[in-house]
């Protein structure tokens, strides 16, 4: 039986031929994350234990993003508890103010992850870096701690649900659209322990921002990763910026999964994840013009805070005003993005719009700070999760998006189709 | 091991950032996350719970984030156990980890009821509801993981090699 792309990561970095599914592990990490929030119970879990090094000071890293810049006195007392452990290991990629950004847009950016690698992260998005072609998922502190002392983590091999995307998507359909559509078709639990794994000819039409969304997303529908072949979009952004060694993998011919979904990207439309869940998906057709009013719209975060995602929300944010009402926050998800979207005139499109443009922060997403609601509010978000509470109060809604929707709805004051706005 | 105690219920997708929601991550005291554990879902959780009481919820149970504040918050709260039908990956590494108890047991989870008295046996994995006299069997965990939990958690395990 042949294995899948993710299983062949896995066998590589047990030293094993081959693995299959259910199969218990221990494999060879070669990056381990935490972030403000989860690495202080990381380090609280690596000194009761007794550890007193690192097995590899330049395979760790920790970005400080969560609550960042230090919202409160105790979210600045966790980020100094990181900041004295990062200098006392000698931690060289650790992203403090200033050199931070949303984690799961800087390691790729920072070619701390690539086509090959195998990731553990204490952050579920972790999952993200499967976009390169990297094995990559979310686990907690512990599993950080453990990784930080060993180099190594435990796995059950997954098995795999294979999706196989066709056609070319039509103007307004993002990477969000893909896999809002999907975690609507399987469910919050559709591939639960699973690999996703995507394939098929309309993945030249999805860029590198598409793919680390959908792979952003694959925790959304339980899945331990999600994960890309490697192609030419993958190799032109990390040829020259991976620092590692890129290796990579393909699916075999006869590799066993337990589901395969078509999906044709020239069918899709822009679709939105009603509360509390992200399988709650509709598409803009299904929402009537003036059916959700929305009182914020927040475009950024680990899912679209990329520079594509910006580009589209600029577009269409471009020469219009933010609705009467309506805040609109847009957070670039890194100091890079942040000034590229400045030198191609995006944060100027969105200030003269009525937005306002924030530094890097994962803030408005947990409901942490930058844009907390009210009982009662709504919003509209690039983010990635709806759940009760997730962006403040325990009554308020948070209904999922595209940038191009997210900006298309601040500018109209209700969830909007992009194409549906007048010129 | 065993342990005994009223069982607190909840539905499908109990998601993490109602376990614990995220505006306490500004903490890893284990009694202070205890102080808000479930509140957005149940307000009265924590005034209600007793030390050794049981959880028991339908699927998915823990999806969301990483957050390993979660099994802690309610492993501090006094709950010796949660039963599911299933568990979100992430929390079941980390309950795991830190040693707090878990079982897959579709039956019990749908038929165990908000308030009855429950039992649960982790060597043999058979869960008694005490008000119903019914008894499960729930899925043993692999030897893999049961000498983790042998030696203490994750931490010892890794150490002691």
């Amino acid at each position: 039986m042949g294995m899948t792309m993710s299983q062949k990561i896995l066998a590589a970095h047990a030293d094993l031929d081959s693995v299959k599914a259910g199969q218990l592990i221990e494999a060879k990490l070669d990056m381990v994350l935490g972030n403000d929030i989860t690495s202080p119970v990381a380090i609280n879990v690596f000194n009761d234990g007794g550890a007193t090094q690192v097995f590899d000071n330049t395979k760790i890293a920790m970005v400080m993003d969560h609550f960042t810049p230090n919202k409160d006195i105790k979210a600045a007392e966790q980020c100094a508890q990181v900041r004295r452990f990062a200098n006392k290991y000698d931690i060289k990629n650790y992203f403090d103010v200033g050199q931070m950004g949303i984690e799961h847009a800087l390691l790729p950016e920072k070619g701390l992850v690539g086509p090959g690698s195998l990731c553990i992260g204490a952050d579920s998005h972790t999952c993200t870096y499967g976009a390169l072609g990297a094995f990559s998922t979310g686990v907690g502190s512990t599993d950080m701690a453990a990784g930080m002392i060993s180099g190594k983590a435990w796995f059950k091999v997954p098995s795999a649900v294979k999706f196989v995307l066709t056609g070319k998507p039509s103007k307004y359909i993002s990477g969000k659209d893909v896999i809002l559509h999907i975690i609507g078709m399987i469910g919050v639990d559709g591939a639960l322990y699973k690999s996703m794994e995507f394939c098929g000819d309309g993945l030249k039409y999805l860029n590198i921002d598409d793919r680390l969304c959908i792979a952003n997303m694959a925790i959304e529908a339980g899945a331990k990763n999600g994960i890309f072949p490697v192609d030419d979009i993958t190799r032109e952004y990390t040829n020259g910026r991976f620092k590692g060694e890129a290796k990579e993998y393909c699916a075999d011919d006869d590799a066993e999964y337990e589901a395969e979904y078509i999906i044709d990207l020239s069918k899709l439309r822009p679709t939105v994840a009603f509360p509390h869940l992200p399988e709650n998906a509709r598409t803009v057709d299904e929402i009537g013009k003036t059916e959700v009013k929305i009182d914020q719209a927040v475009i950024g975060s680990c899912t679209n805070g990329r520079i594509t995602d910006l580009r589209a929300a600029a577009e269409i944010m471009k020469g219009r005003k933010v609705a009467n009402g309506v805040r609109c926050i847009v957070i670039p998800a890194t100091q890079s993005v942040y000034l590229q979207a400045m030198r191609e005139g995006l944060l100027e499109t969105f200030i003269e719009a009525g937005a306002i443009v924030s530094t890097p922060t994962c803030g408005p997403c947990l409901g942490g700070y930058m844009g907390i609601l009210a009982k009662g509010e709504r919003a509209v978000t690039t983010t990635n999760r709806n759940f009760v509470g997730r962006m403040g109060h325990v009554e308020s809604e948070v209904y999922l998006a595209s940038p191009a929707v997210a900006a298309a709805s601040a500018v109209t004051g209700y969830i909007t189709d992009p194409a549906a706005l007048k010129e | 091991m065993k342990a005994q105690g009223t069982v607190h219920k909840y539905g499908d997708n109990v998601d993490t950032d109602v376990i614990i929601p995220a505006r306490y991550l500004n903490t890893s005291s284990h009694s202070e996350l205890a102080s808000h554990c479930m509140e957005d879902i149940d307000i009265d959780f924590t005034k209600r719970v007793k030390k050794g009481d049981i959880m028991v919820a339908e699927k998915n149970f823990g999806c969301g984030s990483s957050r390993e504040h979660a099994p802690i918050a309610i492993k501090a709260s006094g709950i010796s156990c949660v039963i599911a039908s299933t568990f979100a990956r992430i929390f079941y590494r980390n309950s795991i980890n830190i040693g707090l108890p878990i079982l897959e047991c579709e039956a019990a989870s749908k038929e165990i009821k908000a308030g009855d008295e429950v039992s649960v046996d982790f060597d043999t994995g058979i869960i008694t509801d005490i008000t119903t006299g019914k008894t499960y069997q729930a899925e043993p965990f692999p030897p893999f993981i049961q000498s983790i939990i042998a030696d203490g958690g994750l931490i010892n395990h890794v150490t002691k090699k």
